[in-house]
């Protein structure tokens, strides 16, 4: 009866856990489909990638706000915020690009540091204190723009959203490079798995067999060079992926591995029970607020450089769709649930959709009603699962 | 034949699980005061819940009869429009409307669905007047006291024609001056026709103002004292109140006792929102190697706000007095600093204070000593799934396997987890606050088993519980705390239910 209870238990926490995936599978095909293959093609990829950088990469921090149990309103005007000030002091005061970059990102922490003290040391949730910074921020980027754009940027600073890693290992109408990048990543995957599984067996812990273990990597392997070969097709590799790629493996190794990321997801569980536990509550909750502002300076980096100006009505509702990324990719309303890497195949999702609308000729009108009920649709996937576990509370 | 206004016959109310009510019979007579008594957990608020309809009606058995004639409430609506209003411990006033509107609510004083504000005040005034209240009716409940919060509750009873008042613990939360005044009010009350039972821990009030005493136990009435009739002592009702046998629900268990570990001296402590209200008074406490020492009191007395606000000031404000391990003086002014002291503190309410209801065991077992299976700030799983392993078999928690969502566990396994998170953090004091309550009779003994084990191994354990019978199985040492002062200190030998319980209700030396 147990065994049969933990295999119902494995089977429909998988079907919960996988179920975001199984739907960008389905999406990607169903778009690949309508679109004949355009979708797909080396410059559309290509485009998907770069498009959305800047929102999965506010995902990744927003995923954390979330885990928490909190919620950051103010992303949007924070990446303008640091926009305008690489713009100062890139355009403005010509200084080296990678001053602007050191720049933004300090001023993103500041402004983390901020927000968190308001919501961690003085206890004002943080819709209230975002929602406040959103205001403060935006208002802020239109003193330091003087209320006008700044542009052009130099390409050095331009080269990270609009540049491409290619031509270093040369190649005939693809770009080596590019392959050997993602080779290599898939490389690095392969082995850390190979480790994962032997320290499990170490433990003595059931793992899975070893085809299983070998389908896996080889169907990860597969679809991560198919990707890289359509890039080599085009441009070769994309810096801002590059980025991106980094980031998403440095925060899931710290959402789930680190005893950092555990505090987040027992403050966002059970907060009293995390606070009776010793977990030092305001602080991690500081630092998460710190990162978000950190992250949203990333973000604010990369849209500036991909637009090659600094605007005062940069990042309107980026934090919206970064929300929205968060929750299409399964994280909980309340706080305690949440991966980084289902954020940022929720932004996918929602990335896909609106270039598939796009290159159907959808009109933005459909693309944001339909873009509502895919949210709508996944949390409320969510809740009846959830409802169906019977977890209580 | 008597004059009853009220006759609960046989009532049996049963949850999953729990006879909570068995064969209750009340008889409370026209115009009386008539006092309920019985230990914690003994049904009495449940049997209030059953006559207020909150339970409806068809889920007990047993009849009630009102005013000569069987009804059948099936909501508090129905009740309250028969005249019997309950006024819950917790008061449930909103505190940012005033106090006319509070008396009014859901009862509004409108002409076609607008606010009569006029009559509205003017009738509160007059029943603030009745309930010997002067305070102006478009004040915010938030701003007057508990004492005066209480009487409003009265005031708005009394709105409702009130014929029949219960009283949940009227005093608990009041001072004596605020007692005695309410205590009065009751009295004039009565005066003017008005029935009232009241739940009450405190035998001294009760002696001074009931007529009758109805007392109950493990959900069985027990008797009903006629208080003018015999001469009844608080000690006659202590009688009826823990006349229960100990059975052999208890392990063996020899002590083995060492040096003091922890110590408390004159440990005050203030309520977090109302601080001028003493919650704890100039404890005094010590624990030893190897020793189980028990905390008893009532409802309201102290214990977990004790046993908080040493665990890293976790419950409380304005806290003075001294805290020793070992014999010297540490300052655990966090929860961090008092794991790091080696306190350990398992919450009364697991749901809520204990567990991340969301997660599983391994993470839950974890949370509090992550650093012992984590280098350099990153967590080893494997570690974790294996110290996780080891407590499922050596608690026998039955789930699964150690990624069971915790919140799918019974109660006494996710006890065991609660306990498996504090013994994994190794301390060298465990606060164990109500370790048992709800959980069946078979597992209170696996937790009576593990509490021994951890004196054995050389642990001080501090045990809350509002069971006598418990603490008498299980405990080398004794306190009774009353009204936030500790009343009493008995060792096992001279323990008895009868002198535990008079250290309880004992209100000043």
């Amino acid at each position: 009866m147990a065994a049969l209870d933990s295999v119902k238990t494995a089977l429909t926490k998988n079907i919960r856990q996988s179920g975001i995936y199984i739907a960008f599978v389905l999406i990607i095909a169903l778009f690949a489909v309508l679109t004949d293959g355009t979708l797909l093609t080396a410059q559309n990829i290509t485009n998907i990638v770069v498009q959305n950088s800047y929102i999965l990469i506010l995902a990744i921090g927003m995923v954390i706000v979330i885990i928490a149990g909190h919620i950051d309103l103010s992303v949007g005007s924070v990446v303008a915020f640091t926009g305008a000030v690489a713009g100062v002091l890139i355009v403005r005061m010509d200084l080296p690009w990678w001053i602007g970059v050191i720049g933004a990102l300090v001023v993103g922490a500041l402004v983390g540091a901020w927000q968190g003290y308001w919501v961690a040391f003085v206890g004002i949730p943080a819709f209230i204190v975002t929602l406040a910074g959103m205001l403060i921020f935006r208002g802020a980027t239109m003193v330091t723009l003087g209320n006008t754009q700044i542009s052009p940027f130099p390409d050095t600073f331009r080269n990270i959203a609009s540049g491409f890693l290619n031509g270093v290992l040369g190649g005939d109408g693809y770009d080596l490079f590019t392959l050997v990048v993602a080779a290599a990543g898939v490389a690095a995957f392969a082995f850390s798995q190979f480790r994962e599984r032997r320290a499990r067996q170490r433990y003595q812990q059931d793992v899975a067999g070893m085809p299983a273990f070998i389908a896996k990597i080889a169907a990860v392997a597969l679809v991560a060079m198919a990707f890289a070969w359509q890039l080599a097709h085009y441009k070769g590799l994309p810096v801002v992926l590059l980025v991106l790629g980094v980031l998403v493996v440095v925060y899931s190794a710290v959402t789930k591995r680190s005893v950092f990321g555990r505090h987040v997801y027992a403050i966002g569980g059970n907060l009293n029970a995390a606070t009776l536990s010793g977990i030092k509550v305001k602080w991690v909750n500081f630092w998460i607020f710190v990162n978000m502002g950190v992250m949203a300076a990333v973000a604010g980096i990369v849209f500036t450089a991909r637009l090659n100006l600094a605007n005062p009505k940069a990042g309107q509702n980026f934090e919206l769709d970064a929300i929205a990324a968060c929750f299409i990719g399964g994280a909980a309303v309340t706080g305690g649930v949440g991966t980084v890497v289902g954020a940022i195949v929720g932004g996918l999702i929602m990335g896909v959709m609106n270039n598939g609308m796009s290159l159907l000729g959808i009109g933005i009108d459909y693309q944001q009603a339909i873009k509502g009920l895919v949210l709508l649709g996944a949390v409320a996937f969510d809740v009846y699962n959830k409802r169906r576990a019977g977890v209580s509370r | 034949m008597d004059d009853n206004i009220l006759e609960m016959r046989s009532i049996t109310k049963t949850f999953p699980g729990v006879k909570a009510l068995q064969d209750v019979t009340l008889k409370v007579k026209r115009g009386e005061i008539h006092a309920i008594c019985g230990e914690n957990g003994a049904g009495k608020s449940t049997l209030m819940k059953v006559l207020s309809g909150v339970y409806p009606h068809g889920t007990y058995d047993g009849d009630i009869v009102y005013d000569n004639e069987v009804v059948e409430f099936g909501d508090i609506k129905s009740s309250e429009d028969k005249g019997i209003v309950i006024i819950h411990q917790e008061l449930a006033l909103s505190p940012y409307l005033s106090i006319a509107e509070n008396i009014f609510l859901g009862n509004e004083q409108a002409t076609r669905g607008m606010i009569d504000w006029n009559k509205t005040n003017s009738e509160a005034a007059k029943l603030l007047a009745r309930v010997g209240l002067a305070e102006n009716p478009i004040t915010k409940v938030a701003d007057i006291g508990v004492g005066k919060q209480q009487l409003v509750e009265i005031a708005k009873a009394l709105s409702k024609r009130v014929k029949l008042l219960i009283l949940d613990e009227p005093t608990s939360a009041l001072n004596d001056a605020d007692s005695e005044h309410l205590l009065d009010l009751l009295r004039h009350l009565k005066g003017q026709g008005i029935t009232s039972i009241m739940i009450s821990h405190k035998l001294n009030e009760i002696e001074e103002i009931a007529d009758s005493t109805t007392i109950i136990r493990d959900g069985k009435t027990i008797e009903t004292l006629d208080m003018k009739a015999d001469s009844v002592t608080e000690d006659r009702i202590i009688r009826g109140m823990v006349g229960r046998d100990l059975e052999s629900r208890f392990p063996d268990h020899t002590p083995n006792i060492g040096a003091e570990v922890l110590r408390i001296e004159d440990w005050t402590v203030h309520h977090p929102i109302q601080h001028e209200r003493v919650v704890v008074r100039g404890a005094n406490l010590t624990v030893r190697r190897g020793e189980i020492v028990g905390l008893a009191g009532l409802m309201g007395a102290g214990r977990t706000e004790l046993a908080m606000s040493v665990f890293g000031h976790s419950y409380g404000t304005g806290i003075t007095g001294r805290l020793f391990m070992d014999g010297k003086e540490i300052h655990a002014r966090t929860v961090h600093d008092a794991i790091k002291h080696g306190i350990a503190y398992a919450t009364e309410d697991r749901k809520k204070y204990g567990l991340n209801l969301i997660e599983d065991i391994k993470r839950n077992i974890s949370v509090a000593s992550l650093s012992k299976i984590s280098e350099r700030g990153w967590v080893n799983d494997n570690e974790e799934v294996k110290v996780a392993e080891e407590y499922r078999a050596s608690m026998n928690i039955k789930a699964p396997g150690v990624t069971a969502v915790t919140g799918k566990l019974s109660g006494g396994n996710q006890q065991k987890v609660v306990l498996s998170k504090w013994i994994y953090a190794d301390p060298e004091v465990l606060i164990l606050d109500e370790p048992t309550r709800g959980i069946d009779v078979g597992a209170k003994y696996e937790i009576y088993t593990i509490i021994n084990r951890l004196a054995d191994a050389g642990k001080a354990v501090l045990v809350i519980s509002s069971e006598l019978p418990e603490l008498l199985g299980i405990c080398d040492r004794i306190y009774a705390l009353s009204a936030g002062r500790i009343t009493g200190e008995v060792p096992r030998a001279e323990a008895t239910q009868e002198l535990l319980m008079q250290y309880m209700t004992k209100v000043k030396d």
